[in-house]
């Protein structure tokens, strides 16, 4: 099996900061908007800190991977949070061969 | 399709990224320039100009957006080009340093941080456009800002030239003050190898080989920040095991490589070429080679012992590197720059680092003498005799060793000089006071050694 390098189009989005009402509904309405569809949430919280792992797939999508990691960075970083969302290749590539 | 994500791994790459500053330090394109000869100087020019905008002008925006879709940062872009001495063997020096110029002018043009290549190989001797070449080196340096230079003094089948080592001194020295206003910069841009490779993507080192494609991507990563803190966190662990933490860090740290290269080939493109395994530190805090052998157990990098950690340290990364990549080359070690690494310069400062201990470690790992400054009052024949005895490991132990110090024009030992950016600042450091210049002047080459009788 080779690794797919860009062939899939989807992508981890992780958030990270202090617990709040309403940070599931804000990305997932984001994402609804966007057409990004959600395949997998894993979400923690410990010590009131939330950390939250999606993964989603963007092949439905009316948004570019880039302009989406800058939006979702934009509005989580003015609710003190820290959203990436990155190809899930960088995940897959640094850990398996 | 499956979803075979584990949280540990994504929240230990993000970590990585964010927290330990994990980051690609360069893609470097290398393009061949054999096809741009010309008897008139202004159509050479052109021909340059455009092979090199025609070649790399996506380079920048290809990297910022692999960058933006991974979430990974890409420090630098670069382009490294066939030897000039080799491409343009025919000028004259004033024509050479209007090709740097053209260099310059085309790396402005794309928006490139360096353009490697000014360079001329003369392990065994000069034809007239090395020398053309070498003559111009002081003024090319002084007058562009992106073009880098490298001179190759040796080689382990060839030996070593001196006559090139003397002269280098020179170049070195003049490249110094004609830059002192600006602690000698031009230095900085300026590194003189034995053994250098041709698909090394790092600078100032980086030229385009004359057995390498028309076109290739080569990708040089970084990460002592990850290693250090991996080391730290098992204060306990033996050798055995040490090595295996590295040994495990430097495969995810070069996948990441492997993973950028295979993406900038595809979109440029271009053949990918090598990952590049050096651990390549920058003057950030947290992310120095000296805090990595400090957390081994060392009070202060330079005490004794820190040779044998740097051996281990070198060694894992190599192994645990080359299981990442399909193509490994380039440099492939651990940097120990001074003025680009806060561990270093802090180890200078206090006493515990000095030169000769740095060139004992440079027996066991990747480059050489690199990025220190010397006394302003050293002579050209002092900075030819390091030259030598850094060349002379690297023919010896069959590596490339490298040289790139930078006479302080008018400040002395324990004075600071500052370059700014990915070079850093750096303590001068102290050098012999007895001459080497009888020895360096002798003319001629050292013999290439043998190779059997390996004590």
């Amino acid at each position: 099996m080779t690794l797919s390098l860009e062939e899939s189009n989807r992508a981890i989005i992780t958030i990270l900061g202090r617990d709040q009402t309403g940070i599931i509904a804000w990305v997932s309405g984001r994402l609804a908007e966007y057409r990004v569809n959600i395949l997998d949430i894993s979400q923690t919280i410990v010590d009131e800190f939330f950390t939250m792992i999606m993964v989603v797939d963007l092949n439905p999508a009316n948004i570019g991977l880039v302009d989406l990691a800058r939006i979702l960075e934009q509005e989580g970083n003015e609710k003190g949070l820290q959203v990436k969302a990155q190809h899930e290749d960088i995940f897959t590539f640094m850990h398996r061969i | 399709m499956t979803i075979t994500f584990a949280r540990e791994e994504i929240q230990q790459t993000i970590k990585m990224i964010h927290e330990e500053n994990l980051d690609i330090r360069t893609i470097t394109m290398g393009i061949s320039l054999l096809d741009c000869g010309s008897e008139d100087i202004s159509r050479m020019e052109q021909k340059i100009y455009d092979k090199i905008t025609k070649n790399a002008g996506q380079l920048v925006t290809v990297g910022e957006q692999i960058s933006a879709r991974y979430g990974i940062p890409i420090i630098n872009k670069r382009v490294s080009v066939t030897p000039i001495a080799i491409a343009a063997a025919h000028l004259n020096t004033d024509e050479m340093v209007r090709i740097a110029k053209t260099l310059n002018r085309a790396a402005r043009e794309i928006g490139i941080n360096f353009i490697g290549g000014f360079s001329a190989l003369v392990q065994k001797g000069f034809t007239v456009g090395d020398l053309a070449l070498i003559d111009a080196i002081p003024q090319a340096l002084s007058e562009t800002e992106f073009v880098c230079s490298s001179v190759n003094i040796g080689t382990t089948k060839t030996g070593i030239n001196m006559d090139a080592v003397l002269k280098m001194g020179q170049v070195i020295l003049k490249c110094a003050q004609l830059t002192a206003d600006q602690d000698g910069i031009a230095a900085a841009k300026l590194v003189v190898f034995c053994n250098a490779p041709e698909d090394n993507p790092f600078m100032a080192g980086a030229f385009h080989g004359v057995g390498e494609p028309e076109c290739v991507i080569n990708v040089g990563v970084s990460g002592p920040g990850v290693v250090a803190k991996v080391v730290k966190e098992f204060p306990a662990a033996d050798f055995s095991e040490l090595s295996n933490l590295i040994k495990q860090t430097s495969f995810k740290i070069t996948r990441m490589g492997e993973l950028i290269g295979r993406a900038a080939s595809k979109a440029l493109n271009v053949p990918f070429g090598i990952v590049d395994l050096s651990l390549a530190p920058t003057p950030a805090i947290g992310d120095s080679v000296a805090e990595i052998l400090e957390n081994m157990g060392l009070e202060r990098c330079g005490t004794h012992g820190t040779t044998a950690a740097l051996a281990l340290l070198n060694d894992a990364v190599k192994k645990g590197g080359a299981m990442a990549s399909s193509h490994v080359g380039g440099l492939s070690g651990a940097f120990i720059p001074v003025s680009e690494d806060a561990g270093m310069v802090k180890a200078v400062e206090v006493g515990a680092l000095t030169l000769d201990k740095l060139e004992a470690m440079t027996c066991v790992c990747s480059v050489g003498l690199d990025m220190i400054a010397l006394p302003g009052d050293v002579s050209a024949e002092t900075i030819s005799a390091i030259i030598a005895d850094e060349a002379a490991i690297g023919m010896i132990n069959k590596k490339t060793t490298a040289v790139r110090v930078i006479p302080a024009i008018g400040k002395k030992a324990g004075d600071r000089v500052e370059w700014g950016g990915l070079l850093g600042g750096a303590p001068v450091m102290a050098i012999h006071p007895f001459s080497s210049k009888m020895f360096v002047s002798r003319g001629g080459r050292i013999p290439a050694p043998l190779i059997s009788l390996s004590n």
